[in-house]
């Protein structure tokens, strides 16, 4: 009974008509009303997420859940979702994270509740949205719609410098979204007018017009990923960006420009893709070394831990771009990690930055004498930052540099530096602001989590923890779905 | 069919002429306190000049007075949306030109001459149709432009506009009559005809098409002929401004698709070279420029520049899914324009115009749902989706992909790009930064309500463009015959 209902359709919409009920209750005087209406959207938007889970047939790579309907039938569009093993692990990420949020901005949000919650539940159906698409210009408009309430998240809510981080962010993202369109309408000329990812999977493509697409796609996505040269715009956007924005930030959206790489560069653009092979592995290993020393340098938390997520992100592109099996699931696994570990230390920041209104690691030190129950989960967290076995963070990091040293020692030994520089810039920060003599009478005042606090964030222990011990239900969905991906990326399609 | 004594497919223009005609007369009768009568009166013209439309609509291309007015399925729908576009502007306006008193007769009978020169436009078969419907609406526009007379910037801009605008008219009809010395003939099919059978002149055939095409850009306002455009959209009350940057972009799409499709088609490979160099400047010049201005009115101009540049692309293309496509671009655009302009005036108070960027600063704060409404229209102008912006980009880039150009659709989304920034820009004043002014905003149930529709009609029809994606197409391909 339960599998009939459009079970995707209803993830993304519920969450965004919940938004817009969220919105109605209009200014701050309904403020209590909002919140909760927007915590029942974000936990219904998260319960009805988890068929997709139980129901998803682990043995096949071919899309689940699938619906289909005409959608602007002048350009043969269709509404077409669906899910493989890549695309669920984000959807359920994504619905994980949602009342998560809310349940962080409960308090701290004071001014304009109902927009705050609202952006995030719409923000959330979108996403789902993304994950699920398999419809190009479908994709498109997820991918684009974004955007906006991503854009008044950080303008609105963020701290100082908020509206230039705020008009960065969008105009970035926009120049790869717009090239990206423009490979997309050509992928649907060449397919004989079909919008279908699944058929610009089959299409066959000349060399250079591979790389141009490739190049295309390469702007769009490694904007939102952020890759190396392009990823100038997300310390920006984090620092300034509140806690919620930021846990979105890093946990999914981020995700959404690997993803990408996976549903379009790789399967579209093989040959193209082993081409550029190289370019790609250079990027990746400039982001996990140079950012990394970057991150050493900062005396901002979050800017700190907003270089970690570069770095870290380094590793997931390197992941997909040695073409084997441990890199592309050590990838994946890694993605799915970071999101929950970047996420849970930009909450830890949070906490901090909702007591002391400074997120200077110089502000702090002693935190362990006043807050010892918050320093025990920000030492799990920091921790499986670094990687430490036992911890998500482990898994995929083993994974990558497993592959990576298949395919070539000295990039595995680059990418192995990260254990170091990892573990440098984040125990460091640590130390500083935990442990120490009480730095200043602010830190002597502070208080220990609240309840709500604690239930995050215990929560997210939980999943760290589980996943670094006990991988399996992760990766036994994941790999049917990464062998076949292979398989296609294998597959040299010049004409 | 071609008769002389079928006037059916006229009807529409006939009935209007002669409401236009009662309308005169019955105001000059009225006190100035019972305006309302006459604009209700011209509110049911327009719905039953709809209603005629509907009414007289044969499938089909009818051809009527030998060949001078064209009846097809194309311009049945331009001239409905055209009739919609000008009763929404009066609805916008009503408000904001009574307390300028300019609320007046003159007013309302300019309106409908200019609709009715428009639906001639769109109509038109024959040189000399075109170029009377075209004086028809530039002729009463100026007139609208100037009837503010106490205003300096308002005259000023009616001279400009006029004096460009006759040299335009000049061009173009100095293009005609090259083209009517080459083929003998001022009916578009005949001279199609012409120019394909070779017994044309081709040297003074395609100088004829550069008047032509240099007379066509000025209307459209594309670079290097857009000089006008600032000053006038500046310049005169905004009203009018809504006018003239809304429902004659429809008629202009008509007009163009006339003379060069129609008309011209065999020349395409000349005509579409020219319009590549009009769309880039357009664009590139539309988008930068509008970054430096400070006054939203001057701004809407050059983005309107940059819009028309996008909406020749799909000219461009050659192909009929592009003038389909230009043909939504331009329906697109209207519905858009007619938004924003509602909303500057609906913000607007009697001798205060709330037509620079700093008089949106924080309209959040004052009124959450028109900056949402205003966002929509925004995020639509930039093109981003879920808003129906986006697909008229969209089926633009698809026409000129699908045509080769695909460099030339890298430089339009890069072009957008930049706009996009200065769309951002208001969004981004409109929600973070704090208001300047706490003045009340005065809410009119009428403009609210049609905000609001008209807002909300850019996310639904984002939401769901198929219908309307295909009523342009579908009617595109019935009507433009490619002789």
């Amino acid at each position: 009974m339960f599998f009939e209902l459009p079970v995707i359709s209803v993830a993304i919409w519920l969450p965004i008509i919940f938004g817009i009920l969220v919105l109605a209750t209009g200014d701050d005087k309904n403020a209590p009303l909002a919140r909760i209406l927007a915590m029942v959207g974000a936990v219904l938007g998260f319960l009805v997420t988890i068929p997709l889970y139980t129901g998803f047939v682990r043995d096949t790579s071919d899309m689940q859940f699938v619906e289909m309907h005409a959608w602007i039938s002048r350009f043969n569009i269709h509404y077409h979702l669906g899910v493989d093993g890549i695309s669920v692990l984000f959807i359920l990420l994504t619905s994980f994270f949602t009342p998560i949020v809310v349940l962080a901005g409960w308090k701290v949000i004071e001014k304009r509740v109902a927009q705050y919650m609202a952006s995030f539940l719409i923000m959330s159906g979108i996403m789902i949205g993304v994950f699920s698409s398999l419809d190009a210009v479908l994709f498109y408009v997820f991918w684009e719609a974004m955007l906006i309430p991503m854009f008044l998240i950080i303008g609105v809510w963020g701290g100082a410098n908020r509206v230039y981080a705020a008009v960065k962010f969008f105009l970035y993202t926009l120049l790869g979204s717009l090239l990206m369109l423009v490979a997309l309408i050509y992928l649907y000329n060449k397919t004989g007018g079909s919008f279908e990812i699944l058929d610009f999977h089959l299409v066959a493509i000349p060399m250079t017009a591979q790389i141009l697409i490739f190049i295309a796609f390469f702007t769009a996505f490694a904007v939102k990923v952020p890759m190396f040269p392009v990823h100038t715009w997300l310390p920006d956007a984090h620092v300034e960006a509140p806690t919620g924005g930021s846990v979105i930030l890093a946990a999914i959206m981020l995700k959404v420009g690997a993803y990408g790489f996976l549903r379009f560069s790789i399967p579209i653009v093989p040959d193209a893709s082993h081409r550029l092979a190289g370019v790609m592995i250079a990027l990746s290993l400039i982001a996990v070394v140079y950012i990394g020393l970057v991150a050493l340098t900062q005396t901002d938390m979050k800017k700190l831990v907003a270089y970690s997520s570069i770095s870290h992100m380094g590793f997931v592109t390197l992941g997909l771009f040695i073409f084997n099996e441990y890199g592309m699931e050590g990838a994946l696994l890694q993605m799915i990690s970071h999101g929950f570990v970047s996420g849970a230390l930009f909450l830890c920041i949070g906490v901090l930055y909702d007591r002391m209104h400074s997120r200077n690691i110089a502000d702090y030190g002693g935190v362990v004498k006043t807050m010892p129950v918050f320093a025990a989960f920000f030492m799990l967290f920091a921790m499986a930052n670094v990687g430490l076995p036992g911890t998500s963070g482990f898994v995929g990091e083993f994974m990558v540099i497993l592959g990576t040293v298949k395919s070539n020692f000295w990039y595995a030994f680059a990418a192995a530096s990260t254990l170091i520089f990892g573990a440098a810039y984040t125990l460091w920060m640590y130390k500083r602001v935990i442990f120490g003599a009480v730095a200043n009478a602010h830190v002597a005042e502070l208080t220990d989590l609240t309840l709500r606090e604690k239930v995050i964030f215990t929560v997210l222990a939980f999943t760290v923890l589980g996943m670094g011990l006990y991988p399996l239900p992760l990766s036994e969905i994941l790999h049917v779905s990464v062998n076949d991906l292979l398989v296609h990326a294998a597959r040299s399609k010049l004409p | 069919m071609d008769s002389m004594t079928n006037f059916m497919p006229a009807a529409p223009e006939i009935f209007l002429l002669v409401m236009t005609c009662v309308i005169l007369i019955t105001d000059s009768l009225l006190k100035n306190s019972s305006r309302m009568v006459t604009y209700m009166l011209v509110q049911l013209t327009l719905m039953i000049c709809a209603l005629i439309t509907v009414g007289t609509h044969v499938n089909g291309v009818t051809y009527i007075f030998h060949g001078m007015f064209v009846d097809d399925l194309m311009s049945d729908v331009l001239k409905l949306l055209t009739y919609l576009a000008v009763s929404m502007m009066l609805v916008y306006s009503r408000l904001y030109l009574t307390v300028r008193g300019l609320f007046s007769g003159e007013f309302m009978a300019l309106t409908l001459f200019a609709t009715l020169g428009m639906m001639v436009m769109i109509s038109a078969n024959n040189f000399l149709t075109l170029y009377l419907g075209l004086e028809l609406l530039s002729l009463s526009l100026y007139a609208m432009v100037a009837l503010q007379r106490d205003s300096a910037a308002a005259t000023e801009a009616a001279m400009k506009y006029f004096i460009l605008g006759a040299l335009a008219s000049g061009l173009l009809l100095y293009g005609m009559s090259m083209l009517y010395g080459a083929t003998g003939s001022l009916g578009l099919e005949a001279v199609s005809h012409a120019i394909q059978s070779g017994h044309a002149n081709k040297t003074l055939v395609v100088f004829g098409l550069v008047f032509v095409v240099s007379g066509l850009a000025f209307k459209l306002g594309a670079v290097p002929f857009h000089m006008w455009v600032p000053d006038v959209y500046h310049g005169a009350p905004t009203a009018m401004t809504m006018l003239i940057g809304s429902a004659p972009k429809l008629a202009t799409f008509a007009f163009v698709a006339r003379i060069l499709v129609e008309g011209l088609q065999p020349l395409v490979q000349h005509w579409s070279g020219m319009l590549v160099i009009l769309a880039i400047g357009s664009m590139a010049l539309g988008n930068i420029t509008a970054i430096a201005q400070t006054n939203l009115k001057r701004m809407f101009a050059y983005s309107t520049i940059a819009h028309m540049g996008f909406l020749l692309l799909g000219f461009i293309s050659g192909s009929i899914e592009g003038y389909g496509s230009s043909m939504f671009y331009a329906v697109v655009y209207a519905l858009m324009s007619l938004g924003a302009f509602g909303m500057i005036m609906l913000l607007s108070r009697a001798g205060f115009e709330a037509d620079t960027l700093d008089d949106f600063k924080g309209l959040n704060q004052r009124s959450p749902w028109l900056a949402f409404m205003m966002l929509l229209l925004m995020f639509s102008m930039a093109g981003v989706p879920p808003t129906v912006g986006f697909y008229a980009k969209f089926s633009v880039l698809n026409a000129i992909v699908q045509s080769g150009y695909v460099w030339l659709a890298v430089v339009a989304v890069l072009f957008s790009l930049i706009g996009a920034f200065y769309y951002l820009r208001i969004v981004k004043l409109m929600y973070f930064d704090a208001p300047e002014t706490h003045t009340k905003i005065v809410f009119e149930p009428d403009t609210t309500l049609l905000i609001s529709v008209n807002s909300l009609g850019v996310l639904l029809l984002g939401l769901l463009p198929g219908a309307l994606m295909s009523v342009c197409a579908v009617s595109v391909r019935q009507s433009l015959l490619l002789h």
